[in-house]
C-alpha cells in the first residue's frame, strides 16, 4: 500500500526544511544580520509603500488593458489579424525586461512614469496571450449552443465564453504579477523607487543588511501575491471548470 | 407545425458557389417528429440550422405555426425554438440547475418559477433532482448529460425543437434507452421536432415522417413505412439498405399481427375436446391457459388425437412468450432463438392475447407490396 508508507515517512523536502530554516534563523541570529536589517526599518516601510503602488499600479493597468485586448483579438471580426497582432506581442517578450525599462528611459525620462510603463509593458503580454487564447480554446459547440438558445453576443461572452476561459487568464495574471514583483527592483535603476534602492545601494556598499533589508522583503512580496493570485484562482473560477477544485 | 418554401442555401467559397439547399420544400405537421436523414454533406443539418438560422438562408421562407419567422429577430426566433446537438453543449461552469434555467431567464421568468422547472424537468428523465440541480455537467455520464441537453431544450416549453444528431455520441445500449425515453416523453408533449440524423434504424424508430436529403434537394419525404416498402429511386433503396424489409420489422408490433383467434384451451379442459377445436381452427396447436389466463404451455394435434383425460396430463410447456408491444424483430429473433415458427403473445400483465406465426410476420411485411401491385 503506497499511501499509507507515505504518509508514514515524510517526503524529503518536509524532512529538510525546518532544518535549513532552523540553520539559517540560526546563522541569521548570531550573526547580528536582524539587527542590521532592523536599522533599515524606516526605509523599508517608506520604499515598501513606493514598491507596492509601483506594482499595483502597473499590474492594475496590464490587467485593464490586457484582458479587453485578449478578448477584442479573439472575436470573429479580428480572426485574420489576430495572429499578426500576437506575433507583435510575441517579439515584444524576447526583449529583455531590463532592455524595456531601459528603452522606456530614453522615452519618457527617469521617475515614476517610465518605471511604471517598462512594468506596464512587460506584464501585458502574458495576459493578452491568455485571454486570448483561453477565449479561443472554448469549444465551437459550447457557443453554437449558446447562440442557438438564443443569446446574444455580450450574453455568449460574459456568460459562457469568459467563466469557461477563465482559469486560463488567471494563469496569464498570476505569470504578469509574477513578472511585475520580480522586475520592480529594477525601477530604481530610471529612478522608480521602490525596494531596488536597498538591494542596489546595499550590492554597491557591500553591505548585507541593507542589501538583505530590501531583498527579503521583495521575496516576501512575491510569494504573497502568488499565494493571492492562487486563492484568488481557487475561489472565482467555477467550480465546473476549475481544474483545482 | 413547420413549413419551409423555397428554402435555399448556397455558399460563397473559392472554388465557386456550392449549394447546400436547393429548393426545399416540406412541412412538418403539429406533433409530429420529421427526421432530415441523408449521407454526409447532404444539406440536412444546413435546413435544420436555417430554421433557427444559426446559418442565413439565401432565398425562401420559413414559418413556424403559420408565422413567417423573418419577421421576428434572430434572438427572439431562437428563444422559442428548443435547440439539441450532437456535442451536447451543456455550459461546464455551470450546474445543472443553472444549464435548464439558461433559456427560462433569458425570457425573463422569476428564478423560483425557473428552478421549479428545472426540477420538474430532470423528474421527467428520471434523474434525481436532489442529486443532480448542483451537480456540474462532468460529474455526469454521457448518457445523463444528453438527457439533461434534451430537457435543457424543452425548458420554456418551446413549441418547435430542432435536434442535430442529438444521440449520435452515445454508446448503442444507452441510446436506445434514451431513444425510447424521449418517444414517451414525445407522446406527452407532442412538439413538433425536426431531428437530424444520418442512421436509418434510428430514422426508422423515430420518426413520424422520414425526409431524405441528397446533394441539397429532398429524394422523398413519406412515413418510414413507405420510405421502406416503396423507396422512390435507386438512390433511397441504396441508401436505406438491401435489408429494408427487414427494417420494417421494426415498425409493426406483434399485436398487430398476432392472431387472437387461434384455439386456446384450459389446462383443467377435457383433451377430446381441445382436440376437436384445434381440427375446428386447423392450426395443429393449441395454447394451454391457467386459470389467470397465462399461457403455460401447449398441446399438438397428435397429442391429444384420441385421447382422454384432461389437458395438463398432455401439455408441453412453451418454449417461450413475447409481449404484444414488442416489435416483430423482437419476435422474429425470439422465434429463431426457439427455433420455433409460432409464440404465444401476451398483455402487459402476462395474460394470453393470441398466437404470432412466421407465416403472419412475412406476410404483414409483404402486405404493403401487395398492396402497390394490385394499385398498380
Amino acid at each position: 500500500m503506497a499511501a499509507p508508507a507515505a504518509m508514514q515517512k515524510p517526503r524529503l523536502g518536509t524532512r529538510v526544511v525546518p532544518w535549513i530554516a532552523l540553520a539559517a534563523g540560526i546563522l541569521i541570529g548570531t550573526s547580528g544580520l536582524i539587527d542590521q536589517i532592523g536599522a533599515y526599518w524606516e526605509d523599508i516601510t517608506y520604499l515598501s509603500q513606493g514598491h507596492m503602488v509601483l506594482v499595483a499600479a502597473s499590474g492594475g493597468a496590464a490587467i485593464l488593458t490586457g484582458i479587453p485586448v485578449g478578448i477584442w483579438l479573439s472575436r470573429p471580426s479580428m480572426e485574420r489579424s489576430a495572429e499578426t497582432v500576437m506575433q507583435v506581442f510575441n517579439i515584444g517578450t524576447t526583449i529583455p525586461t531590463l532592455a524595456v525599462i531601459a528603452l522606456s528611459m530614453t522615452i519618457l525620462g527617469i521617475g515614476f512614469a517610465p518605471a511604471f510603463f517598462g512594468l506596464f509593458v512587460a506584464s501585458l503580454l502574458p495576459i493578452v496571450r491568455n485571454t486570448y487564447a483561453g477565449l479561443l480554446a472554448v469549444p465551437a459547440h459550447l457557443k453554437e449552443a449558446a447562440h442557438g438558445m438564443g443569446m446574444t453576443p455580450a450574453q455568449i461572452l460574459f456568460r459562457v465564453e469568459i467563466p469557461n476561459a477563465l482559469y486560463v487568464i488567471f494563469s496569464g495574471v498570476r505569470t504578469a504579477l509574477a513578472i511585475n514583483v520580480g522586475t520592480t527592483p529594477l525601477a530604481f535603476l530610471i529612478g522608480g523607487g521602490g525596494l531596488g534602492e536597498l538591494i542596489f545601494t546595499g550590492i554597491d556598499l557591500m553591505d548585507t543588511g541593507m542589501l538583505l533589508a530590501g531583498a527579503v522583503p521583495v521575496a516576501m512580496l512575491a510569494v504573497l501575491v502568488d499565494f493571492l493570485m492562487g486563492q484568488a484562482q481557487l475561489h472565482l473560477v467555477p467550480k465546473g471548470v476549475n481544474p483545482l477544485r | 407545425m413547420i413549413r419551409l418554401e423555397n428554402l435555399t442555401k448556397v455558399f460563397e467559397t473559392p472554388n465557386g458557389p456550392v449549394v447546400a439547399a436547393d429548393d426545399v420544400n416540406m412541412e412538418v405537421p403539429e406533433g409530429e417528429i420529421c427526421i432530415l436523414l441523408g449521407p454526409s454533406g447532404c444539406g440536412k443539418t444546413t435546413a435544420l440550422k436555417m430554421i433557427n438560422r444559426l446559418i442565413p438562408l439565401t432565398s425562401g421562407k420559413i414559418y413556424i405555426d403559420g408565422k413567417d419567422t423573418s419577421t421576428l429577430n434572430d434572438v427572439e426566433l431562437r428563444r422559442n425554438i428548443g435547440y439539441v446537438i450532437q456535442q451536447i453543449g451543456l455550459f461546464p461552469n455551470m450546474t445543472i440547475e443553472e444549464n435548464i434555467c439558461v433559456v427560462p431567464k433569458l425570457l425573463g421568468w422569476d428564478t423560483e418559477r425557473a428552478k421549479k422547472r428545472a426540477a420538474e424537468l430532470l423528474d421527467l428523465v428520471a434523474l434525481d433532482p436532489k442529486l443532480f440541480l448542483k451537480r456540474y455537467p462532468k460529474e455526469l455520464s454521457g448518457g445523463q448529460q444528453q438527457r439533461v441537453g434534451v430537457i435543457r431544450a424543452l425548458a420554456a416549453d418551446p413549441p418547435v425543437m430542432l435536434m442535430d444528431e442529438p444521440f449520435g455520441a452515445i454508446d448503442p445500449i444507452n441510446r436506445e434507452v434514451i431513444q425510447d425515453e424521449f418517444l414517451k416523453m414525445q407522446s406527452e408533449l407532442k412538439k413538433t421536432i425536426m431531428f437530424v440524423s444520418h442512421d436509418i434504424d434510428e430514422a426508422v424508430k423515430m420518426g413520424d415522417k422520414i425526409a431524405i436529403f441528397r446533394a441539397g434537394k429532398i429524394e422523398q419525404y413519406d412515413s418510414p413505412d413507405v420510405v421502406l416498402a416503396h423507396p422512390a429511386n435507386e438512390f433511397i433503396a441504396d441508401f436505406v439498405g438491401a435489408d429494408r424489409t427487414l427494417k420494417r420489422l421494426r415498425l409493426v408490433t406483434a399485436k398487430q399481427v398476432c392472431d387472437a383467434d387461434a384455439p386456446a384451451v384450459s389446462r383443467h379442459g377435457r383433451a377430446k375436446d381441445a382436440h376437436a377445436m384445434i381440427r375446428e381452427h386447423g392450426t395443429h396447436v393449441a395454447v394451454v391457459l391457467d386459470a389467470d389466463h397465462h399461457p403455460v404451455g401447449y398441446v399438438t394435434e397428435d397429442m391429444v388425437e384420441g385421447a382422454s383425460g384432461l389437458v395438463h396430463e398432455f401439455a408441453r410447456a412453451l418454449p417461450a412468450t413475447v409481449p404484444a408491444r414488442a416489435d416483430l424483430r423482437a419476435v422474429v429473433s425470439e422465434m429463431f432463438a426457439h427455433d420455433t415458427m409460432w409464440l404465444a403473445c401476451t398483455d402487459d400483465s402476462g395474460r394470453y392475447v393470441g398466437v404470432i406465426t412466421q407465416p403472419a410476420v412475412t406476410g404483414a411485411l409483404g402486405e404493403t407490396y401487395r398492396r402497390a401491385g394490385k394499385a398498380a
